[in-house]
């Protein structure tokens, strides 16, 4: 018993030891840093121009990528957890190649299709180095997320429910809204959190496409890059505590939107 | 009437039905009956538009159903899993059907509570199904189909997944409802005892096949083949014929036509007392009696009996 007990101890300290050390001391220290002047100088370097820019491009930028990808998330699962149709192991494998990639050459990819010289280089907006690349870029990495979470439960729950339903006089557009998606509803939150996560704290992909231009395709990832770099260390602080509060509030209005974790 | 015609459909290389045929009269109870694999479950499915059948068609009162959806067909549907809405209370998982065909939430409201009186489960219209119990939850399942007030009521193994004993109730009450609802209804079942102790008519399946149909009674006494006797109850081999054990008739000294057998082994089951031989030549034999008849003939083990096929009900082997 002894024994037991203390191996337990001691694997919980390595555990919670090691997550301290890679995690919670990090961004600890990012927010003791970053308040380490006063509020007011944060307040200060996250309302200068260029910073309510980034910040406004950032959520703009998610707010098309994370819906997009919801929609696109659920069908694609549904396509593998229900359909039957060749070619599917191909499509499951696609849909892993943003995980696969590095998001520094999917960034260059996208220059070389949509570039100057690119197979779609003339098309009448600009891109590359525009809002369109950025948003492209910042879809492209966030693409597994939502069909990674809810496929899995989507066989987990079966095709009996759904099937019921449809005995019952249910077409599929109100059986997918009455049966389908409240199951698996907390697939799809955890889907969307973590591509929120991904498209506000994308960086490679995005930095390639964007040109960097202060105040128009610098996106907070990149301001807070710009800033360490010019030596501007509470600036960058700031900014990152910024984000790092984005990502929260994601998560919180996550659980408010649903209340109810029944043990299903 | 539901009439199956010349109905096949294979998954892949495996035929689970091979062109079957079937009528199941307006307001029966009729089991598809048949050991797994047997395409009972592939039938039913097929009846109700969950499965497309390869040829064949299927018409269901008068009129030719084999295109039409499920959701037009007027059936009701009881899974084996319940397959309840996890999601929803009892309230809104019986209304379910009602709500989406737009009834009147007066009416909606009112049909619930009479139907959760019926199958015995009012007061629980505020649960969700995972504060249900098994049979609970089926009984459930059965008040969400009878809803829509289908012509036709499929349940395709609905006391599978539940104890014995809860079973062996809900299989009487299944049949009181049926006597008081009169929907016709085809009942999905591996077990025997289930489908003789409800069913007006079985269908007895095997490998795709329908084997044989009739009255409980009737496949029972007059089984058409060595697999229906063998499904409907338990057989013994004698001479060239299969019969029931309680067809088997013993006696201490030698008999024209009998058979000469050594006793193995005496069971008493209560009333009945099952004795076990070994018949020269030919290998065990079961036979059963009354515990008065076992009483007459004193048997113990190794004592020599001859054994006679008595019984009207045997095919040959």
């Amino acid at each position: 018993m002894t024994v037991d007990r203390r191996w337990r101890i001691t694997l919980r300290t390595v555990a919670l030891g090691y997550l301290a050390l890679l995690l919670v001391i990090p961004i600890g220290l990012v927010f003791y840093r970053t308040f380490e002047h006063g509020v007011m100088a944060v307040w200060d370097s996250v309302t200068t121009p260029a910073a309510i820019s980034a910040f406004w491009l950032t959520i703009t930028v998610t707010l098309i990528a994370v819906p997009l990808n919801t929609i696109f998330g659920v069908l694609c699962a549904l396509a593998l957890a229900r359909g039957r149709f060749r070619g599917k192991p191909i499509l499951n494998a696609i849909i892993d190649l943003p995980f696969a990639i590095s998001p520094v050459v999917i960034g260059l990819a996208l220059v070389l299709v949509y570039g100057r010289g690119g197979w779609l280089g003339d098309l009448p907006f600009q891109v590359i180095f525009a809002v369109p690349g950025i948003v492209l870029a910042t879809i492209f990495v966030s693409v597994p997320f939502v069909v990674r979470e809810v496929t899995p439960v989507l066989m987990e729950i079966g095709d009996e429910q759904e099937q019921a339903a449809s005995t019952l006089g249910a077409n599929r557009w109100q059986t997918f809204w009455r049966i389908t998606l409240p199951a698996i509803r907390w697939g799809v939150a955890y889907g969307i959190v973590l591509s929120v996560a991904r498209c506000i704290g994308e960086f490679g992909a995005v930095s390639v496409v964007s040109g960097k231009i202060s105040g128009e395709t610098e996106t907070l990832t990149l301001l807070v890059e710009e800033r360490f770099q010019n030596f501007d260390l509470a600036g960058a602080y700031a900014a990152s505590a910024l984000l790092a509060l984005i990502a929260l509030g994601t998560l919180l209005a996550m659980t408010k939107i649903n209340p109810r974790r029944d043990d299903e | 009437m539901i009439a199956v015609r010349d109905v096949r459909k294979s998954f892949g290389d495996f035929v689970a039905l091979d062109n079957v045929s079937l009528e199941i009269p307006d307001g029966s109870l009729t089991s598809l009956l048949g050991p797994s694999g047997s395409g009972k479950s592939t039938l039913l499915r097929i009846i109700a538009g969950l499965e497309e059948p390869d040829q064949g068609t299927v018409e269901i009162h008068g009129d030719d159903a084999t295109r039409v959806p499920p959701q037009r067909r007027g059936i009701g549907f009881v899974f084996q899993h319940y397959a309840a809405f996890k999601h929803m209370t009892v309230r809104d998982n019986v209304a379910f059907g009602m709500k989406i065909r737009k009834q009147p939430k007066q009416r909606v409201q009112e049909r619930v509570d009479e139907l959760l009186e019926v199958v015995g489960l009012a007061g629980y219209q505020q649960r969700y199904p995972n504060q249900l119990s098994g049979g609970q939850r089926q009984r459930m399942a059965l008040a969400r189909a009878l809803a829509v007030e289908p012509r036709v009521l499929l349940l395709d193994e609905p006391f599978g997944a539940l104890d014995a004993k809860v079973r062996a109730e809900l299989r009487e009450w299944l049949r009181r409802l049926h006597d008081e609802v009169h929907v016709t209804t085809v009942l999905v079942t591996h077990d025997q005892e289930e489908a003789m102790t409800v069913s007006d008519h079985i269908a007895v399946m095997d490998h795709g096949r329908i084997e044989q149909v009739g009255g409980p009674v009737e496949l029972y006494d007059r089984p058409a083949n060595p697999f229906v006797m063998s499904f409907l109850g338990p057989v013994s081999k004698v001479g060239e014929r299969l019969v029931r054990p309680h067809d088997i008739t013993l006696s201490l000294t030698p008999d024209d036509c009998g058979q000469q057998a050594t006793v193995t082994r005496v069971v008493h089951l209560g009333f009945e007392v099952r004795v076990e031989l070994e018949v020269e030549g030919e290998g065990s034999v079961s036979a059963q009696m009354t515990r008065y008849e076992a009483e007459q003939l004193e048997l113990v083990e190794q004592d020599v009996v001859w054994v006679r096929a008595t019984g009207r009900t045997a095919v040959p082997a």
